[in-house]
């Protein structure tokens, strides 16, 4: 019987071993060092603030494994032989495999600062460092956090919650400026400083200062300022958790190359999820996607090509969601921090600023290319049938009622957004009423 | 702020602590008089209980925990007197009328009900001193200094907590929240406090006497156990609403929902039924449906509708149409939330009081398997007992116009007594499962554990809600990140995540539509609507989109 063995129990990982499971009887070991139980870690945030227990974060039951058939294996491996096809384990035990798939997952990442490795400073990407932050979090004074991105946000909260200050190092003009426009970074900084969050804008890390025992006391900026703290958040990005495959026949360059099937360049050894990285990146995507439901596209994806139905990564429109502090995020097709050359924008915001939409669409055709929203909630298969269908953004505003998906008795917006679209475009657009026959016909 | 939430806590905990004493308090004195007239209401016509009762009875009591057991032990003794002396008679071949006559003296002291049916009706008004002398007083005391106490708690979260959003913060840190020993002293207290007001209403005689002017007010009666139950529900599912206003304050469908919840409690359960009283017309609960009203086909109930002219005879006629026309007709457009979360007494209570633990559902499918057998056992029970009660019941106009409804003596049905098919289901049911465990549970296994298990009324509407409805939760595309949030604050244990990450729409007999789950979602992936039948349920939808590449057809387990 072949034996697939998947190093790495993250939702990458997890998905090829369910979907395998659906398209075969092949043995499957699904290998982790972190934890002995599929979780989610985007909810790790969740289980700092008490907003949940860890048992919460995981999507599956213990019996769900035994039941579909996947062996799950403790385990750290340290060294592949390609050749051999065997897995060697720090542990000192080998496990042979017929098919590989490697779904590493990431790790936060350090850029050489002085003292990024003491104790008191780390990411949030593990369950590891969700340990490693509340035991260092006890009875601190301050927390510093490095790097405007969203693991910065949600460790500000995470902080927050347990009545920690936090100073938010951010070393670009605004937040996430390299995803959000300037009136959505803006928004959200707001919210920040709604929630006491101290952000510094345009400040760098210099070095993390010693306590003396190993431990971080104080952070130190590019400008010379000396903030003391308890806890240093790296939270600039994260980078593939390859290190294990450097130096071997392994093709790797920032991740491990990959084809559109995921194949590596070694036969039958494939890599997904954050570890992953295209060989030639297509239709303006990025070569290392690091998104929770694309690593789930790359496990359903490689299933399919492991077990003999040879299928190409082919994701949809890109789309994505978060949440900053109080504020919900989606976001739909493509809307650039700046406008790409032909782009129209449109953006509207709610009078008390928690709220707001931003349209981009083709300024000769009128083609509606994206969309960001925060604080109202959109309906993913209308925005998906929109962007299919190549829709205008006359259309789009016309419909735009049966693509709000805030619960009933929400206020709801649409009046407010067409009429100023109006304005501003010099069009006479009446918003028409939410059709559900409308809305159904983008569900399959 | 903090202060003042200090401040509150204590107010709250002083009126607690002076509530639960008051059992202890106050003086008792049963008179000749008031002892005669109690044999008579009681039907009591032992004369062995009639002198015991003089010389041990009538007197001064220092406290009511005394005087209902020594009355209880004359019982028991007189039980024993009058059947050793049938044996005495029967053997010494008495006639059949003297036998009868002495069996007529027999009191029948049930386990469950003799507290009920024999002390609480002597100790009830025989309190004087402290007490008595000072309801007003010692209302004041407790309701208001307890009230005045949780609003001081509860209102300052809104500077304490921060802007408008989700407050979960250290839910699970919290041992009043997280299964900690304040759970297990909450769990152990409402326990007693429900053993009591089912079992031993006369320990709880001077909590009753306090709220005596209320139900003056309203009824123009004494206070009642009951009348003192629903009088704290609606105080606590006030106040506990106001915990929910200032939680879900940018949430319009949690603040309409409560609005609606609190409205159908104090209106329709609590002061509609006590009005009616007022004008000599039946207690009667508008929005209570049978089979949650388990009582409403009984004789009793039907005599007294049918003796109360065209009122009465509307309130039957509205009782069946609501069972078997609007419940099924509003589950069918908008789900059994319309009367679960949004009506129903018992959901109120949840989904105010309850609130704080409705995290501690068990998720497991082991619980959503026992949860299929038990709620639909009780289902069945119901419908058996209803049935039971109906085939042996009588209607009789008699000449001067009076309905009399009544039993046929010792029927049975499936070869069981009717009447005990009904006093089983009132002590297990009606008094256990949703009473003592629905609410007493709370702290421990999460606040809809009568809903979700027990109640007969929220399976009949489950099958309706899972077969024939236009409601769903809509699961938003590709968006979910299994974070968990959304099945860690279901109430019912329904695992949504489980659906959510697959992109399938919720559709669960259990669902009460109560939108937590959407509310607590980061994702903005769950939204509580009616729409078309049409693809509302959708097990055969390419897993999600998002992934033009695959599309895979059902799923595993």
């Amino acid at each position: 019987m072949t034996h697939v063995a998947i190093i790495g129990n993250g939702i990458a990982g997890v998905t090829a071993a369910r979907h395998i499971r659906k398209n075969s009887d092949y043995k499957i070991t699904l290998i982790s060092a972190e934890t002995n139980y599929f979780f989610s870690r985007t909810a790790l945030m969740y289980v700092y603030m008490g907003h949940m227990k860890f048992e919460h974060t995981q999507p599956y039951e213990p019996w769900f494994w035994k039941k579909n058939r996947i062996d799950l294996k403790k385990g750290y491996v340290n060294k592949i032989d390609f050749d051999g096809k065997t897995l060697k384990f720090a542990e000192g035990d080998d496990l042979k495999y017929d098919k590989l798939i490697l779904a590493t997952g990431s790790k936060p990442n350090k850029f050489g600062w002085k003292g990024q490795d003491l104790d008191g400073v780390g990411g949030l990407f593990s369950k590891q460092d969700l340990d490693h932050m509340e035991e260092f979090t006890k009875n601190i004074s301050r927390g510093v956090i490095v790097g405007g991105g969203l693991i910065g946000v949600e460790m500000a909260e995470m902080l927050l919650s347990r009545g920690i200050p936090v100073t938010f190092l951010v070393r670009e003009e605004r937040f996430w400026g390299n995803v959000l426009p300037k009136e959505e970074g803006e928004l959200i900084m707001r919210h920040m400083k709604e929630h006491h969050v101290d952000l510094r804008l345009n400040t760098e890390l210099d070095e993390i200062i010693d306590d003396g025992n190993g431990r971080a006391k104080a952070v130190k900026t590019k400008d010379g300022e000396i903030i003391e703290c308890g806890w240093v958040g790296l939270t600039a990005g994260v980078s593939p958790n390859i290190n294990f495959l450097k130096d071997s026949a392994l093709d790797t360059n920032r991740g491990v190359l990959v084809e559109r099937n995921f194949q590596t360049n070694i036969p039958d050894v494939y890599a997904i999820g954050d570890c992953a990285e295209f060989r030639s990146p297509f239709d303006g995507r990025r070569p290392i996607e690091q998104v929770w439901y694309t690593g789930r596209i790359m496990g359903e994806t490689v299933a399919q090509t492991v077990t003999g139905n040879e299928t190409k990564y082919k994701p949809g429109h890109w789309f994505n969601s978060a949440k900053f502090f109080d504020i919900e995020y989606q976001t739909y097709g493509w809307v650039f921090p700046k406008l790409n050359e032909g782009q129209k924008d449109f953006y509207w915001e709610h009078p008390k600023g928690k709220m707001c939409m931003h349209f981009v669409f083709e300024d000769a055709s009128r083609k509606f290319i994206g969309v960001n929203t925060f604080g109202i909630r959109l309906r993913h298969h209308v925005f998906d049938g929109w962007l299919n269908e190549s829709a205008s953004i006359e259309h789009v505003m016309e419909h735009l009622k049966d693509a709000n998906f805030d619960p009933e008795f929400y206020s709801q917006y649409e009046k407010d957004i067409v009429n100023q679209f109006n304005e501003e475009n010099g069009t006479s657009i009446q918003p028409k009423k939410k059709s559900w026959k409308r809305i159904l016909k983008f569900v399959k | 702020m903090k202060a003042i939430r200090g401040i509150g806590l204590v107010f709250l905990l002083g009126a607690f602590v002076l509530f639960n004493a008051l059992t202890f308090m106050g003086k008792y004195s049963v008179s000749l008089k008031k002892f005669d007239e109690y044999l008579e209401s009681a039907w009591i016509k032992s004369e062995y209980v009639a002198e015991q009762g003089k010389q041990r009875i009538v007197g001064n009591w220092g406290s009511h925990l005394n005087l209902s057991s020594e009355l209880l032990k004359i019982l028991q003794e007189s039980h024993d007197f009058h059947r050793a002396k049938i044996k005495m008679l029967e053997e010494a071949g008495a006639p059949k009328e003297e036998i009868d006559a002495e069996w007529s003296k027999v009191v029948w002291l049930k386990d469950t009900k003799q507290h009920n049916d024999y002390a609480y009706p002597l100790v009830r008004g025989s309190g004087k001193g402290f007490v008595v002398e000072n309801k007003g007083i010692l209302f004041l005391l407790t309701f208001g200094l307890g009230i005045l106490g949780g609003l001081m708690f509860i209102l300052p979260s809104i500077k304490i907590d921060g802007p408008a959003g989700i407050k979960n913060d250290k839910i699970f840190q919290n041992p009043a929240t997280n299964k900690g020993w304040i759970s297990w002293l909450v769990f152990g207290y409402l326990i007693t406090f429900y053993m009591v007001l089912y079992f031993f209403p006369e320990y709880a005689e001077n909590q009753i006497v306090i709220v005596d002017s209320v139900s003056e007010a309203l009824s123009g009666n004494i206070a009642g156990q009951w009348f003192l139950y629903g009088f704290m529900y609606c105080v606590f599912m006030l106040v506990m609403g106001v915990r929910m206003f200032i939680k879900y304050r940018h949430n319009k469908y949690q603040i309409v929902r409560t609005i609606s919840v609190l409205f159908f409690q104090i209106g329709f359960a609590f002061l509609i039924p006590e009005l009616l009283v007022r004008f000599n017309m039946p207690w009667y609960d508008f929005k209570n449906a049978w089979p949650l009203d388990y009582d409403f086909f009984f004789s009793w109930n039907f005599q007294s509708l049918l003796n109360n002219g065209t009122m009465g005879m509307f309130m039957l006629f509205w009782g069946i149409i609501l069972t078997l026309i609007i419940v099924p007709v509003m589950v069918y457009f908008y789900g059994k939330r319309w009367y679960c979360s949004w009506v129903c007494g018992c959901g109120g209570l949840a989904e105010t009081l309850g609130d704080p633990y409705r995290q501690l559902s068990d998720k497991s499918m082991k619980a959503w398997k026992f949860e299929r057998y038990i709620i639909h056992a009780v289902l069945v029970f119901a419908v058996l007992m209803t049935t039971a009660t109906l085939i042996a019941m009588n209607i009789e106009v008699k000449a001067d116009g009076y309905t009399s409804v009544y039993e046929n003596h010792g029927a049975t049905f499936l070869g069981i007594e009717t009447e005990s098919y009904r006093s089983w289901y009132g002590l297990l049911i009606g008094s256990i499962f949703s009473g003592v465990i629905g609410t007493g549970f709370y702290p421990i296994f999460g606040n809809r554990v009568w809903c979700r298990f027990g109640c007969p009324l929220a399976a009949y509407m489950g099958l309706v809600q899972r077969f024939k409805s236009r409601f769903r939760i809509t699961t938003n595309g590709g968006q979910c990140i299994s974070c968990g949030n959304c099945s860690t604050y279901c109430e019912q244990g329904i695992d949504v995540r489980a659906y959510a990450q697959k992109g399938q729409n919720i559709v669960r007999s259990s669902c009460v539509g109560c939108g937590v789950c959407s509310a607590v979602c980061p994702r903005g992936v769950l939204k509580l609507e009616n729409g078309p039948e049409e693809k509302r349920i959708s097990s055969d939808n390419p897993i999600v989109i998002g992934n033009d590449g695959v599309y895979l057809r059902g799923d595993e387990d």
